[in-house]
């Protein structure tokens, strides 16, 4: 590798993107603004592809660009620098990728919508945050692009804004988030009080050479502050609410930004700062307990929803808390790994899913698809694709990279495996849940005529065929690609191929204790997970195809529970009760009527009419007549004399 | 010789009446007339200290007046004159534009 890698083009691209259609693309025509869209990213993509190229022959030591100095103050610096290991090789080529082929389906999704330019000036926008995020060489550019990355899913949230239902969830998507940012900040905070830099490899530096901590030190706040943020941005107990909610967004959205690559900063964040976590076993063992609550509680309830795009948004928290999981463990490279297949199975799940609405006309009830697989078997081949390799079954990508993540955690404490397992089982069930009820059966929906119309205006706009159709082909190609990595994306993780991959850059400093010789127990869990799996797929046939009768059974004998997690626990509501109504009380009722009002607003208005009663009475004496003037003149130059004269005399 | 108190009396007198016209009269051209009285009971004094100490400054002093007072007569009356030529009148009470 001689020379530099151009890295800064890699985020650049994008933003151009992003400024000339957001500048001049409402003038512009569809193709003109898909062209624009489409090759900027694209053209990031084959930047991202070429200087992974050049730098693969020496990617064992971390490469470092300096664009220009940013800030200077005293001895801290940041500048706008990048910074290329391994890790970010993964996450680069992920979110170009990926990203660039949901470019490609937005263009046939997102036709009909009358802000095709606005979103595709977003989609690039958020392309160029999170490049930044992955690529940055230091926490606070990174910070950069987490806000950005942020403002972007706001805004694609909120894309349809007229919806008030879309304009709230974009809302609480950011306030949620904020919460995440400010435990981010202190934890940035503390690493400048500590090392005096925010800088990967200055601070990594001078992490290295310290010991583990056996109790609570300030790694340990560190790290518990970071867990914050990437709780927040990666969906986890307990501000994991914002991302179901974030499905009033356009499906393409939910599958780049709330599946497949801005979810996953926080575990990429939290992978980059293995150096803070490896030596605070007590943050990592908080990262290890919230990831695998979060992806048992998650689970439970995705198992009940009807809402096609629910069920997904729920899946992925769980997912989250998988790689959450695997970090915790210590097993980073795993979380990566299943940060990478789930990038594809989960994009694809939710591309899919955007097709199935497609086809019914914006319907999202699962409850009224049903028998799809006629109409529309290559999004049903897909589909199954994806699912089959979320539900872990071999030898699809999500096998390999769940059944590292659970070996790991299984070495780690044998309960993070069993609740892991659990989850895998219900996973594999509501995936399940979700193919049967959409593709088996009957077609329970409306004739698409009459539904479609109404729906046109939300840009699921209908062609006017009787029953539900194909996607068009720009729709399916991505699909299609996106499948064939989910199916071959695990191979290489066979024989710990990841894992080496990723060792220069998690490097095997902290060896694990657990020997080798324990291959007769990983094949035996392997056996276990496998089992859960089909187990799961078992399960949903016979509760939705062989006897459709019986969900409804169940669920009317466990009611109380099913009503709970069909209410999702009711944590919007305790939420609500708990934060929001004291928050807004206490805003309106002392903020706003008592110290606003009160005492800011009636402090001012009693000056400025204080002021205007004394100028009432004084004004009099500026009658305008001259002569009234001339007399005061008169009577203050008397006054001035006698009081002169008076000194002369009692001297 | 007439002691300086005669002089200072006579100057207060004359600046009362001044001051008594000005404020009394409703013609312009009279209270005019009063400015001037007020400003040579002044310029009496002056020259009376100026007589009393041998001190020539307040002499040139009243010089400096006069010539002040013949511009601002000048500027005065022309005043006066297009006020004249605008209102038709020159009662002060009535050239009142100005008062709230």
């Amino acid at each position: 590798m001689t020379g530099t890698l151009n890295l800064w083009l890699i985020p650049i691209l994008p933003l151009a993107g992003a400024a000339i259609n957001g500048f001049f693309g409402k003038k512009s025509s569809r193709r003109a603004v898909s062209t624009v869209a489409l090759v900027f990213s694209g053209a990031a993509f084959a930047c991202a592809l070429l200087a992974v190229l050049r730098f693969w022959p020496e990617s064992n030591t971390p490469y470092q660009e300096y664009l220009t100095h940013w800030i200077r103050a005293g001895s801290f610096s940041a500048d706008f620098a990048f910074y290329l290991d391994r890790l970010s090789v993964v996450m680069v080529l992920v979110v170009t990728g990926v990203g660039f082929l949901i470019h490609i389906y937005s263009v046939g999704y997102m036709w009909d919508d009358p802000g095709y330019y606005r979103f595709f000036s977003y989609l690039n926008l958020f392309m160029f945050f999170m490049l930044t995020l992955v690529l940055a060489n230091n926490y606070l550019l990174m910070f950069i692009g987490w806000e950005g990355v942020g403002l972007a899913s706001y805004l694609l949230i909120g894309f349809w804004f007229t919806k008030d239902s879309a304009a709230s969830a974009g809302k609480k998507a950011f306030i949620v988030n904020r919460i995440g940012d400010f435990g981010f900040l202190i934890g940035l905070f503390l690493l400048i009080q500590h090392f005096g830099s925010l800088n990967f490899t200055e601070v990594f530096d001078q992490v290295k050479p310290m010991g583990v901590e056996a109790s609570a030190g300030r790694l340990t706040a560190i790290g518990i502050l970071l867990m914050v943020g990437a709780c927040g941005k990666s969906a986890q107990i307990p501000l994991y609410v914002w991302l179901p909610d974030a499905m009033e967004g356009p499906t393409p959205v939910s599958a780049l930004i709330h599946a497949a690559t801005m979810v996953t900063a926080g575990v990429y964040m939290v992978s980059r700062s293995h150096m803070i976590f490896e030596r605070a076993p007590i943050a990592l063992t908080v990262v290890a307990i919230i990831g695998t609550l979060t992806a048992l509680f998650a689970a439970t309830i995705g198992v009940t929803q009807t809402d096609i795009k629910k069920v997904l948004a729920y899946s992925t928290v769980s997912q989250l808390g998988y790689m959450f999981m695997a970090c915790g463990v210590g097993a980073f490279s795993a979380g990566i790994f299943h940060l990478m297949t789930h990038a594809f199975f989960k994009g694809l799940l939710f591309l899919g899913a955007g097709s199935v609405i497609h086809a019914v006309g914006g319907e999202q009830d699962m409850r009224k698809m049903g028998g799809l697989k006629t109409y529309i078997p290559i999004t049903f081949t897909v589909m199954l694709v994806a699912t089959l390799a979320i539900s872990g079954i071999p030898p699809l990508a999500g096998f390999w990279s769940k059944d590292e993540i659970l070996w790991k955690a299984y070495e780690s404490n044998p309960v993070y495996w069993v609740i892991g397992a659990i989850t895998a089982l219900i996973t594999s069930f509501y995936m399940f849940r979700l193919l049967f009820m959409t593709f088996w059966g009957d077609y329970k929906g409306i004739s698409v005529d009459d539904h479609g119309h109404a729906h046109a205006t939300q840009g699921h706009g209908e062609h006017g065929h009787g029953e539900p159709h194909e996607s068009p082909m720009v729709m399916l190609v991505p699909l299609v690609i996106l499948a064939i990595l989910s199916f071959v994306g695990g191979f290489v993780g066979i024989h710990n191929g990841f894992e080496h991959f990723l060792e220069p850059v998690f490097g095997g400093e902290f060896p694990k204790t657990i020997t080798q010789g324990a291959g007769n127990t990983e094949w035996i869990l392997m056996g276990i997970s496998v089992a859960f799996a089909f187990a799961g797929l078992i399960l949903a046939y016979i509760l939705y195809v062989s006897k459709p009768y019986l969900p409804q059974k169940i669920a009317d004998s466990l009611n109380g529970f099913y009503k709970a997690v069909l209410n999702k626990y009711y944590v919007d509501e305790l939420y609500a009760a708990v934060f929001v109504k004291p928050l807004i009380d206490a805003s309106s009722k002392v903020l706003w009527q008592g110290v606003d009002r009160k005492v800011i607003d009636d402090t001012i208005n009693d000056a400025a009419d204080g002021a205007r009663h004394v100028s009432d009475e004084v004004r009099h004496m500026q009658s305008g007549n001259l002569r009234s003037y001339a007399g005061w003149i008169a009577a203050g130059a008397a006054i001035v004399i006698a009081y002169m004269t008076w000194l002369g005399v009692s001297r | 010789m007439v002691p300086l108190s005669y002089y200072l009396l006579l100057s207060g007198i004359l600046f009362a009446c001044g001051v008594t016209g000005f404020l009394i009269k409703r013609n312009i051209i009279t209270i005019f007339m009063s400015i001037e009285l007020m400003l040579n009971g002044v310029n009496l004094s002056f020259v009376a200290f100026a007589a009393h100490w041998h001190q020539l400054a307040g002499q040139v002093f009243v010089f400096f007046v006069m010539v002040v007072a013949a511009a601002e007569s000048a500027v005065g009356l022309a005043i006066i004159i297009a006020v004249y030529r605008a209102r038709e009148t020159l009662n002060v009470d009535q050239v009142n534009l100005l008062k709230l």
